[in-house]
Protein backbone atom coordinates (compact mmCIF):
# COMPACT_ATOMS: atom_id res chain seq x y z
CA UNK A 1 0.00 0.00 0.00
CA UNK A 2 1.18 3.42 -1.02
CA UNK A 3 1.32 6.06 2.09
CA UNK A 4 -0.19 9.06 2.02
CA UNK A 5 1.73 12.57 2.23
CA UNK A 6 0.51 14.58 5.21
CA UNK A 7 -1.68 17.22 3.88
CA UNK A 8 -0.67 21.22 3.75
CA UNK A 9 -2.87 23.06 6.69
CA UNK A 10 -4.28 26.62 4.47
CA UNK A 11 -2.79 30.19 5.27
CA UNK A 12 0.90 31.00 5.23
CA UNK A 13 3.05 33.07 2.71
CA UNK A 14 6.56 33.87 2.84
CA UNK A 15 8.21 31.56 5.17
CA UNK A 16 5.07 29.18 5.20
CA UNK A 17 3.71 29.45 8.88
CA UNK A 18 6.10 30.98 10.68
CA UNK A 19 4.35 34.06 11.33
CA UNK A 20 1.39 32.43 12.29
CA UNK A 21 3.19 30.54 14.46
CA UNK A 22 4.76 33.62 16.40
CA UNK A 23 1.39 34.91 16.41
CA UNK A 24 -1.85 33.22 16.93
CA UNK A 25 0.12 28.74 17.17
CA UNK A 26 -2.46 27.60 18.85
CA UNK A 27 -5.14 28.93 15.76
CA UNK A 28 -2.71 27.34 13.75
CA UNK A 29 -2.63 24.20 15.25
CA UNK A 30 -5.87 24.32 15.40
CA UNK A 31 -6.84 24.56 11.81
CA UNK A 32 -4.46 21.85 11.20
CA UNK A 33 -6.01 19.26 13.44
CA UNK A 34 -9.82 20.65 11.69
CA UNK A 35 -8.54 20.43 7.87
CA UNK A 36 -6.31 17.76 7.75
CA UNK A 37 -7.45 15.00 10.74
CA UNK A 38 -4.74 13.46 12.98
CA UNK A 39 -1.80 13.45 10.89
CA UNK A 40 -1.49 17.15 8.71
CA UNK A 41 1.11 19.20 8.10
CA UNK A 42 2.69 23.44 8.02
CA UNK A 43 5.46 24.49 6.73
CA UNK A 44 8.20 26.41 9.20
CA UNK A 45 10.29 28.67 6.70
CA UNK A 46 10.81 25.83 3.98
CA UNK A 47 10.78 22.89 6.54
CA UNK A 48 7.66 20.30 6.97
CA UNK A 49 6.09 20.12 10.37
CA UNK A 50 3.80 16.76 10.65
CA UNK A 51 1.60 17.72 13.34
CA UNK A 52 0.18 15.11 15.50
CA UNK A 53 -3.03 14.65 17.57
CA UNK A 54 -5.26 11.97 19.07
CA UNK A 55 -4.29 8.80 20.74
CA UNK A 56 -3.52 6.64 17.75
CA UNK A 57 -0.80 9.49 16.16
CA UNK A 58 -0.04 10.34 19.69
CA UNK A 59 1.06 7.09 20.95
CA UNK A 60 3.16 6.77 17.84
CA UNK A 61 4.92 9.86 18.67
CA UNK A 62 5.79 9.20 22.64
CA UNK A 63 6.63 5.75 22.36
CA UNK A 64 9.05 6.37 19.71
CA UNK A 65 12.64 5.89 20.55
CA UNK A 66 15.21 8.71 20.09
CA UNK A 67 16.58 7.16 17.17
CA UNK A 68 13.76 7.70 15.06
CA UNK A 69 12.05 10.84 16.87
CA UNK A 70 15.24 12.76 18.47
CA UNK A 71 14.84 16.20 20.53
CA UNK A 72 18.20 17.40 19.04
CA UNK A 73 17.68 20.05 16.43
CA UNK A 74 14.29 20.12 17.39
CA UNK A 75 14.58 23.20 19.87
CA UNK A 76 17.06 24.98 18.41
CA UNK A 77 15.64 28.37 20.43
CA UNK A 78 17.30 26.78 23.88
CA UNK A 79 20.83 26.17 22.22
CA UNK A 80 21.97 29.52 22.82
CA UNK A 81 19.76 29.64 26.54
CA UNK A 82 21.91 26.38 27.99
CA UNK A 83 25.32 27.02 25.66
CA UNK A 84 26.67 24.88 23.33
CA UNK A 85 27.02 20.93 24.48
CA UNK A 86 24.09 21.28 27.31
CA UNK A 87 20.89 18.84 27.07
CA UNK A 88 19.43 19.06 23.27
CA UNK A 89 23.07 19.89 21.88
CA UNK A 90 23.81 16.54 23.28
CA UNK A 91 23.56 13.17 21.86
CA UNK A 92 20.73 10.88 23.41
CA UNK A 93 22.61 8.50 25.60
CA UNK A 94 24.26 11.73 27.21
CA UNK A 95 20.52 12.86 27.73
CA UNK A 96 19.44 10.18 29.20
CA UNK A 97 22.33 10.48 31.65
CA UNK A 98 21.52 14.03 32.29
CA UNK A 99 18.00 13.22 33.23
CA UNK A 100 18.70 10.71 36.25
CA UNK A 101 18.51 14.01 38.03
CA UNK A 102 19.44 12.70 42.39
CA UNK A 103 17.02 15.64 43.13
CA UNK A 104 14.31 14.19 41.36
CA UNK A 105 14.76 10.97 43.67
CA UNK A 106 11.30 10.23 45.41
CA UNK A 107 13.21 10.37 48.67
CA UNK A 108 13.69 13.80 48.34
CA UNK A 109 10.33 14.76 48.07
CA UNK A 110 9.50 15.38 51.49
CA UNK A 111 12.45 17.84 52.05
CA UNK A 112 11.63 19.64 48.85
CA UNK A 113 8.28 19.58 49.80
CA UNK A 114 9.34 21.49 53.13
CA UNK A 115 11.63 24.13 51.32
CA UNK A 116 8.79 25.39 48.90
CA UNK A 117 6.34 25.93 52.23
CA UNK A 118 9.40 27.98 53.74
CA UNK A 119 9.77 29.99 50.24
CA UNK A 120 6.60 30.64 49.80
CA UNK A 121 6.16 31.79 53.27
CA UNK A 122 8.83 33.93 53.10
CA UNK A 123 7.87 35.49 50.09
CA UNK A 124 4.48 36.15 51.67
CA UNK A 125 6.15 37.26 54.86
CA UNK A 126 6.65 40.94 52.87
CA UNK A 127 3.02 41.36 52.31
CA UNK A 128 0.57 43.65 54.04
CA UNK A 129 -2.81 42.73 55.18
CA UNK A 130 -4.03 43.09 51.72
CA UNK A 131 -2.38 44.35 48.87
CA UNK A 132 -2.67 43.46 44.60
CA UNK A 133 0.22 41.11 43.02
CA UNK A 134 1.36 40.48 39.57
CA UNK A 135 0.51 37.02 39.14
CA UNK A 136 3.45 36.28 36.92
CA UNK A 137 6.26 38.79 38.46
CA UNK A 138 5.28 36.96 42.02
CA UNK A 139 4.66 33.53 40.92
CA UNK A 140 8.08 34.08 38.41
CA UNK A 141 10.30 35.25 41.29
CA UNK A 142 8.94 32.19 43.66
CA UNK A 143 9.65 29.12 41.54
CA UNK A 144 13.31 30.26 40.58
CA UNK A 145 14.04 30.27 44.69
CA UNK A 146 12.27 26.85 44.86
CA UNK A 147 13.94 25.17 41.63
CA UNK A 148 17.18 26.65 42.20
CA UNK A 149 16.59 25.35 46.47
CA UNK A 150 15.57 21.71 45.63
CA UNK A 151 17.06 21.00 42.70
CA UNK A 152 20.52 22.60 43.48
CA UNK A 153 20.89 23.64 46.70
CA UNK A 154 19.40 25.28 49.30
CA UNK A 155 22.94 27.45 50.29
CA UNK A 156 22.82 28.35 46.55
CA UNK A 157 19.03 29.62 46.61
CA UNK A 158 20.15 31.66 50.09
CA UNK A 159 22.69 33.38 47.35
CA UNK A 160 19.90 34.58 44.99
CA UNK A 161 17.90 37.48 44.89
CA UNK A 162 15.15 39.30 42.27
CA UNK A 163 18.27 40.40 40.02
CA UNK A 164 18.83 36.32 39.06
CA UNK A 165 15.00 35.90 38.36
CA UNK A 166 14.46 39.15 36.28
CA UNK A 167 17.55 37.77 34.22
CA UNK A 168 15.65 34.33 34.01
CA UNK A 169 13.05 35.70 32.93
CA UNK A 170 14.71 37.55 30.07
CA UNK A 171 16.35 34.07 29.05
CA UNK A 172 12.80 32.71 29.00
CA UNK A 173 11.88 36.03 26.66
CA UNK A 174 14.23 34.53 23.92
CA UNK A 175 12.37 31.74 23.09
CA UNK A 176 10.92 33.57 19.60
CA UNK A 177 10.26 30.42 16.58
CA UNK A 178 12.78 32.73 14.15
CA UNK A 179 15.35 30.92 15.99
CA UNK A 180 14.26 27.57 12.96
CA UNK A 181 15.45 30.12 10.58
CA UNK A 182 18.26 31.64 12.32
CA UNK A 183 18.91 31.85 16.62
CA UNK A 184 20.95 34.52 16.72
CA UNK A 185 19.06 36.98 14.18
CA UNK A 186 19.60 40.83 15.24
CA UNK A 187 16.16 41.54 16.55
CA UNK A 188 15.46 42.33 20.78
CA UNK A 189 14.56 39.19 22.39
CA UNK A 190 17.36 37.57 21.36
CA UNK A 191 19.51 40.29 21.93
CA UNK A 192 17.87 40.43 25.33
CA UNK A 193 18.40 36.63 25.89
CA UNK A 194 22.31 36.70 25.28
CA UNK A 195 22.99 39.74 27.70
CA UNK A 196 20.84 38.09 30.41
CA UNK A 197 22.84 34.72 29.85
CA UNK A 198 26.30 37.09 30.45
CA UNK A 199 24.17 38.69 33.25
CA UNK A 200 23.79 35.28 34.96
CA UNK A 201 27.18 33.92 34.01
CA UNK A 202 28.42 37.56 35.96
CA UNK A 203 26.21 36.41 39.16
CA UNK A 204 27.28 33.00 39.52
CA UNK A 205 31.26 34.13 38.71
CA UNK A 206 30.84 36.07 41.64
CA UNK A 207 28.99 33.42 43.99
CA UNK A 208 31.49 31.45 42.61
CA UNK A 209 34.63 33.44 43.70
CA UNK A 210 32.73 33.99 47.39
CA UNK A 211 32.95 30.36 48.02
CA UNK A 212 36.70 29.86 47.15
CA UNK A 213 37.13 32.86 49.26
CA UNK A 214 35.60 30.67 52.08
CA UNK A 215 35.39 26.67 51.17
CA UNK A 216 33.06 24.91 53.30
CA UNK A 217 34.69 22.99 56.28
CA UNK A 218 33.31 19.24 55.78
CA UNK A 219 31.33 17.21 53.22
CA UNK A 220 28.08 17.97 54.93
CA UNK A 221 28.00 21.58 53.99
CA UNK A 222 28.34 21.27 50.72
CA UNK A 223 26.04 21.77 47.89
CA UNK A 224 26.33 20.61 44.06
CA UNK A 225 28.12 24.32 43.38
CA UNK A 226 30.72 23.67 46.02
CA UNK A 227 30.89 20.04 44.51
CA UNK A 228 31.06 21.52 41.14
CA UNK A 229 33.80 23.91 42.58
CA UNK A 230 35.88 21.31 43.64
CA UNK A 231 36.32 19.23 40.44
CA UNK A 232 39.71 19.56 38.70
CA UNK A 233 41.47 18.30 35.55
CA UNK A 234 44.95 15.93 35.91
CA UNK A 235 46.71 19.33 36.21
CA UNK A 236 44.87 21.03 38.57
CA UNK A 237 42.81 23.81 36.44
CA UNK A 238 39.07 23.83 37.23
CA UNK A 239 36.91 20.96 35.19
CA UNK A 240 33.97 23.98 34.78
CA UNK A 241 34.24 27.16 34.18
CA UNK A 242 31.69 29.51 35.60
CA UNK A 243 30.14 29.93 32.28
CA UNK A 244 29.65 25.94 32.11
CA UNK A 245 28.16 25.94 35.31
CA UNK A 246 25.97 28.35 34.94
CA UNK A 247 24.87 26.79 31.62
CA UNK A 248 24.17 23.59 33.61
CA UNK A 249 22.06 25.37 36.22
CA UNK A 250 20.01 27.03 33.53
CA UNK A 251 19.25 23.96 31.86
CA UNK A 252 18.81 22.10 35.70
CA UNK A 253 15.87 24.59 36.57
CA UNK A 254 14.51 25.52 33.01
CA UNK A 255 11.84 22.35 32.35
CA UNK A 256 10.52 23.05 35.88
CA UNK A 257 10.15 27.28 36.07
CA UNK A 258 7.83 28.73 34.01
CA UNK A 259 6.14 25.46 33.83
CA UNK A 260 5.22 25.60 37.66
CA UNK A 261 5.16 29.29 37.60
CA UNK A 262 2.69 29.39 34.84
CA UNK A 263 0.39 26.55 36.19
CA UNK A 264 0.52 28.03 40.03
CA UNK A 265 -1.20 31.18 38.13
CA UNK A 266 -3.37 29.79 36.02
CA UNK A 267 -4.65 27.75 39.07
CA UNK A 268 -5.04 30.58 40.67
CA UNK A 269 -6.83 32.03 37.92
CA UNK A 270 -9.49 29.41 37.39
CA UNK A 271 -10.21 28.79 40.91
CA UNK A 272 -11.41 32.71 41.47
CA UNK A 273 -13.29 32.07 38.34
CA UNK A 274 -15.40 29.07 40.07
CA UNK A 275 -15.86 30.25 43.62
CA UNK A 276 -17.88 26.84 44.13
CA UNK A 277 -14.89 24.99 43.20
CA UNK A 278 -12.69 27.24 45.34
CA UNK A 279 -14.61 26.86 48.26
CA UNK A 280 -14.45 23.66 48.06
CA UNK A 281 -10.74 23.38 47.82
CA UNK A 282 -10.27 25.62 50.64
CA UNK A 283 -12.77 23.50 53.06
CA UNK A 284 -10.33 20.70 51.94
CA UNK A 285 -7.21 22.16 53.06
CA UNK A 286 -8.82 23.67 56.16
CA UNK A 287 -10.28 20.53 57.14
CA UNK A 288 -6.73 18.41 56.18
CA UNK A 289 -4.88 20.92 58.14
CA UNK A 290 -6.91 21.71 61.59
CA UNK A 291 -5.06 18.60 63.09
CA UNK A 292 -1.91 20.33 63.01
CA UNK A 293 -0.30 18.26 59.98
CA UNK A 294 2.78 19.09 58.52
CA UNK A 295 2.97 20.57 55.17
CA UNK A 296 6.14 18.55 54.14
CA UNK A 297 3.80 15.20 55.02
CA UNK A 298 0.45 16.66 53.51
CA UNK A 299 1.60 17.57 50.44
CA UNK A 300 3.07 14.14 49.41
CA UNK A 301 -0.84 12.73 50.07
CA UNK A 302 -4.05 12.93 48.28
CA UNK A 303 -5.53 16.35 48.32
CA UNK A 304 -8.16 14.81 45.36
CA UNK A 305 -10.33 18.69 45.00
CA UNK A 306 -6.64 20.36 44.75
CA UNK A 307 -5.71 17.84 42.77
CA UNK A 308 -8.47 18.22 40.22
CA UNK A 309 -8.62 22.05 39.96
CA UNK A 310 -4.51 21.51 39.05
CA UNK A 311 -5.23 18.61 36.78
CA UNK A 312 -7.95 20.80 34.86
CA UNK A 313 -5.80 24.06 34.54
CA UNK A 314 -3.02 22.00 33.17
CA UNK A 315 -5.40 20.65 30.86
CA UNK A 316 -6.58 24.17 29.58
CA UNK A 317 -3.15 25.65 30.08
CA UNK A 318 -0.95 23.27 29.60
CA UNK A 319 2.94 25.62 30.31
CA UNK A 320 3.83 23.23 27.09
CA UNK A 321 2.12 23.81 24.03
CA UNK A 322 4.23 22.24 20.92
CA UNK A 323 6.38 19.21 21.13
CA UNK A 324 8.84 18.57 18.93
CA UNK A 325 11.02 16.11 17.40
CA UNK A 326 13.16 15.68 13.92
CA UNK A 327 12.70 12.60 12.57
CA UNK A 328 15.77 10.84 11.57
CA UNK A 329 14.70 8.18 9.44
CA UNK A 330 12.05 7.41 7.06
CA UNK A 331 8.84 6.72 9.61
CA UNK A 332 4.94 6.48 8.96
CA UNK A 333 1.49 6.78 11.07
CA UNK A 334 -1.67 6.39 10.49
CA UNK A 335 -0.63 5.38 6.39
CA UNK A 336 0.66 8.91 6.75
CA UNK A 337 4.40 9.33 5.19
CA UNK A 338 6.66 11.15 7.58
CA UNK A 339 9.93 12.15 5.66
CA UNK A 340 13.37 12.10 7.48
CA UNK A 341 14.41 15.26 8.29
CA UNK A 342 10.87 16.68 9.13
CA UNK A 343 9.89 18.09 12.02
CA UNK A 344 6.91 15.96 14.23
CA UNK A 345 5.06 17.60 16.70
CA UNK A 346 2.42 16.69 19.30
CA UNK A 347 0.20 19.62 20.99
CA UNK A 348 -0.75 19.36 24.24
CA UNK A 349 -2.86 22.30 23.87
CA UNK A 350 -4.95 20.78 20.99
CA UNK A 351 -4.88 16.93 22.03
CA UNK A 352 -6.11 18.21 25.53
CA UNK A 353 -9.69 19.65 24.39
CA UNK A 354 -10.37 16.39 22.09
CA UNK A 355 -14.20 16.80 22.69
CA UNK A 356 -14.34 12.75 21.84
CA UNK A 357 -12.38 12.40 25.05
CA UNK A 358 -13.21 15.54 27.21
CA UNK A 359 -16.83 16.22 26.79
CA UNK A 360 -17.44 19.96 27.09
CA UNK A 361 -13.50 20.36 26.26
CA UNK A 362 -13.32 24.40 26.72
CA UNK A 363 -15.09 24.01 30.30
CA UNK A 364 -13.14 23.96 33.60
CA UNK A 365 -14.45 20.88 34.96
CA UNK A 366 -12.62 19.20 37.71
CA UNK A 367 -15.03 16.49 38.69
CA UNK A 368 -14.14 14.98 35.44
CA UNK A 369 -11.28 13.45 37.43
CA UNK A 370 -13.15 11.76 40.00
CA UNK A 371 -13.87 8.44 39.85
CA UNK A 372 -15.05 6.65 37.97
CA UNK A 373 -14.15 9.38 35.06
CA UNK A 374 -11.10 9.82 35.48
CA UNK A 375 -10.04 11.25 32.07
CA UNK A 376 -6.66 11.59 33.15
CA UNK A 377 -6.17 8.02 33.16
CA UNK A 378 -8.86 7.05 30.68
CA UNK A 379 -6.62 9.17 27.80
CA UNK A 380 -3.02 8.38 28.57
CA UNK A 381 -2.43 9.83 25.03
CA UNK A 382 -4.68 12.55 25.05
CA UNK A 383 -4.47 13.99 28.53
CA UNK A 384 -0.60 15.36 28.34
CA UNK A 385 0.36 18.35 30.00
CA UNK A 386 3.15 16.00 31.00
CA UNK A 387 3.71 15.00 27.91
CA UNK A 388 3.47 10.93 28.00
CA UNK A 389 5.49 8.03 27.33
CA UNK A 390 9.63 7.73 27.13
CA UNK A 391 10.07 11.92 27.45
CA UNK A 392 6.99 12.46 29.70
CA UNK A 393 8.03 14.85 32.10
CA UNK A 394 10.55 13.33 34.74
CA UNK A 395 9.52 15.97 37.75
CA UNK A 396 5.75 15.75 37.54
CA UNK A 397 5.75 14.39 40.45
CA UNK A 398 8.07 17.22 41.57
CA UNK A 399 5.62 19.73 40.17
CA UNK A 400 2.21 18.31 41.68
CA UNK A 401 4.13 18.76 45.11
CA UNK A 402 5.33 22.03 45.05
CA UNK A 403 1.82 22.97 43.22
CA UNK A 404 0.15 21.18 46.13
CA UNK A 405 2.40 22.64 48.95
CA UNK A 406 1.83 26.57 47.17
CA UNK A 407 -1.49 26.35 47.70
CA UNK A 408 -1.57 24.49 51.15
CA UNK A 409 0.13 27.41 52.33
CA UNK A 410 -1.52 30.21 50.23
CA UNK A 411 -4.74 29.20 50.48
CA UNK A 412 -4.70 28.78 54.40
CA UNK A 413 -3.71 32.24 55.36
CA UNK A 414 -5.00 34.31 52.57
CA UNK A 415 -8.22 34.85 50.30
CA UNK A 416 -7.92 36.35 46.94
CA UNK A 417 -10.19 37.68 44.45
CA UNK A 418 -9.15 39.02 40.79
CA UNK A 419 -8.31 42.37 39.99
CA UNK A 420 -9.33 42.29 36.60
CA UNK A 421 -12.20 41.01 34.30
CA UNK A 422 -12.01 37.03 34.88
CA UNK A 423 -11.75 37.12 30.65
CA UNK A 424 -9.23 39.59 30.54
CA UNK A 425 -6.61 36.36 31.88
CA UNK A 426 -4.32 35.14 28.90
CA UNK A 427 -1.50 33.38 27.68
CA UNK A 428 1.04 35.81 25.50
CA UNK A 429 1.49 33.08 22.55
CA UNK A 430 4.16 34.84 20.90
CA UNK A 431 7.27 33.11 22.09
CA UNK A 432 7.60 29.27 22.39
CA UNK A 433 8.09 29.69 26.51
CA UNK A 434 4.68 30.44 26.77
CA UNK A 435 3.90 33.00 30.03
CA UNK A 436 0.97 35.05 31.60
CA UNK A 437 0.27 37.87 28.98
CA UNK A 438 0.53 40.89 31.61
CA UNK A 439 -1.48 42.57 33.50
CA UNK A 440 -2.60 39.66 35.53
CA UNK A 441 -3.03 41.04 39.02
CA UNK A 442 -4.65 39.67 41.32
CA UNK A 443 -6.24 41.03 45.16
CA UNK A 444 -4.79 39.15 48.87
CA UNK A 445 -6.34 40.00 51.71
CA UNK A 446 -5.11 38.02 55.14
CA UNK A 447 -7.66 35.55 56.45
CA UNK A 448 -9.18 35.97 60.08
CA UNK A 449 -8.41 33.73 62.13
CA UNK A 450 -12.11 33.03 63.24
CA UNK A 451 -13.08 32.60 59.77
CA UNK A 452 -10.44 29.61 59.03
CA UNK A 453 -11.89 27.90 62.13
CA UNK A 454 -15.35 28.25 61.57
CA UNK A 455 -14.86 26.64 57.72
CA UNK A 456 -12.58 23.93 59.89
CA UNK B 1 -4.88 -12.15 42.84
CA UNK B 2 -2.11 -8.82 41.53
CA UNK B 3 -0.47 -9.23 38.39
CA UNK B 4 2.43 -6.83 36.86
CA UNK B 5 2.67 -5.47 33.37
CA UNK B 6 5.84 -3.64 32.28
CA UNK B 7 5.62 -1.61 29.21
CA UNK B 8 9.51 -1.87 28.56
CA UNK B 9 9.60 1.03 25.89
CA UNK B 10 7.97 3.21 28.36
CA UNK B 11 10.76 2.40 31.38
CA UNK B 12 13.40 4.64 31.49
CA UNK B 13 14.73 3.17 34.96
CA UNK B 14 14.14 6.01 37.19
CA UNK B 15 13.69 3.92 40.09
CA UNK B 16 10.57 5.21 41.78
CA UNK B 17 9.16 1.96 41.80
CA UNK B 18 11.85 0.83 43.39
CA UNK B 19 11.48 3.29 46.07
CA UNK B 20 7.59 2.32 46.41
CA UNK B 21 8.18 -1.50 46.65
CA UNK B 22 11.70 -2.51 47.04
CA UNK B 23 10.62 -5.77 47.70
CA UNK B 24 8.93 -6.32 44.38
CA UNK B 25 10.64 -3.89 41.92
CA UNK B 26 14.61 -3.86 41.31
CA UNK B 27 16.58 -1.20 38.89
CA UNK B 28 19.97 -1.10 38.29
CA UNK B 29 22.03 1.77 38.27
CA UNK B 30 21.58 2.30 34.04
CA UNK B 31 18.94 0.05 32.90
CA UNK B 32 15.42 -0.83 33.05
CA UNK B 33 13.47 -2.24 35.87
CA UNK B 34 13.32 -6.08 36.96
CA UNK B 35 10.16 -7.06 38.40
CA UNK B 36 11.08 -9.09 41.36
CA UNK B 37 8.10 -10.89 41.90
CA UNK B 38 5.35 -10.34 38.95
CA UNK B 39 2.16 -11.76 41.23
CA UNK B 40 3.01 -10.36 44.71
CA UNK B 41 0.98 -10.77 47.67
CA UNK B 42 -1.76 -8.93 48.78
CA UNK B 43 0.42 -7.49 51.71
CA UNK B 44 2.33 -5.50 49.16
CA UNK B 45 -0.88 -4.03 47.37
CA UNK B 46 -0.60 -0.60 48.84
CA UNK B 47 2.93 -0.46 47.77
CA UNK B 48 2.98 -1.83 44.42
CA UNK B 49 0.08 0.77 43.58
CA UNK B 50 2.14 3.64 44.78
CA UNK B 51 4.69 2.15 42.53
CA UNK B 52 2.36 2.28 39.67
CA UNK B 53 1.00 6.01 40.25
CA UNK B 54 4.75 7.53 40.42
CA UNK B 55 6.49 5.60 38.03
CA UNK B 56 7.76 9.00 35.96
CA UNK B 57 6.72 7.35 32.56
CA UNK B 58 3.55 5.35 32.99
CA UNK B 59 5.17 1.85 32.55
CA UNK B 60 3.47 0.05 35.03
CA UNK B 61 0.07 -1.60 35.27
CA UNK B 62 -1.63 -3.29 37.68
CA UNK B 63 -4.15 -6.26 36.67
CA UNK B 64 -6.58 -7.69 38.88
CA UNK B 65 -7.79 -11.35 37.59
Amino acid sequence: MSLLEPRLVSGGGDGGHLEELRRDPIALMRRVRAECGDVGRFDLAGRPVILLSGSEANEFFFRAPDEDLDQAGAYPFMTPIFGAGVVFDAPPERRREALHNQALRGDMMRGHAQTIADEVDRMVSGWAAAGQIDLLDWFAELTIYTSSACLIGRKFRSQLDQRFAALYHDLERGTDALAYVDPYAPIDSFRRRDQARAGLVELVTEIMAGRAAAPPPDRDGRDLLDVLISLRNPDGTATFSPDEVTGMFISMMFAGHHTSSGTAAWTLIELLRHPAVLAGVVAELDQLYSGGAEISFQALREIPRLEAAIKEALRLHPPLILLLRAATTDQQVQGYRIPAGALVGASPAISNRIAADFPDPDAFAPQRYAEPRQEDLANRWTWIPFGAGRHRCVGANFAMIQLKAIFSVLLRDWTFELAQPPGSYRNDHSKMVVQLAQPCAVRYRRREPAAAEAIA
Amino acid sequence: MMRIEVDADLCQGHAMCELEAPGVFSVPRKGKVTVLDPAPPESERAAVEAAVRYCPTQALKLLAD
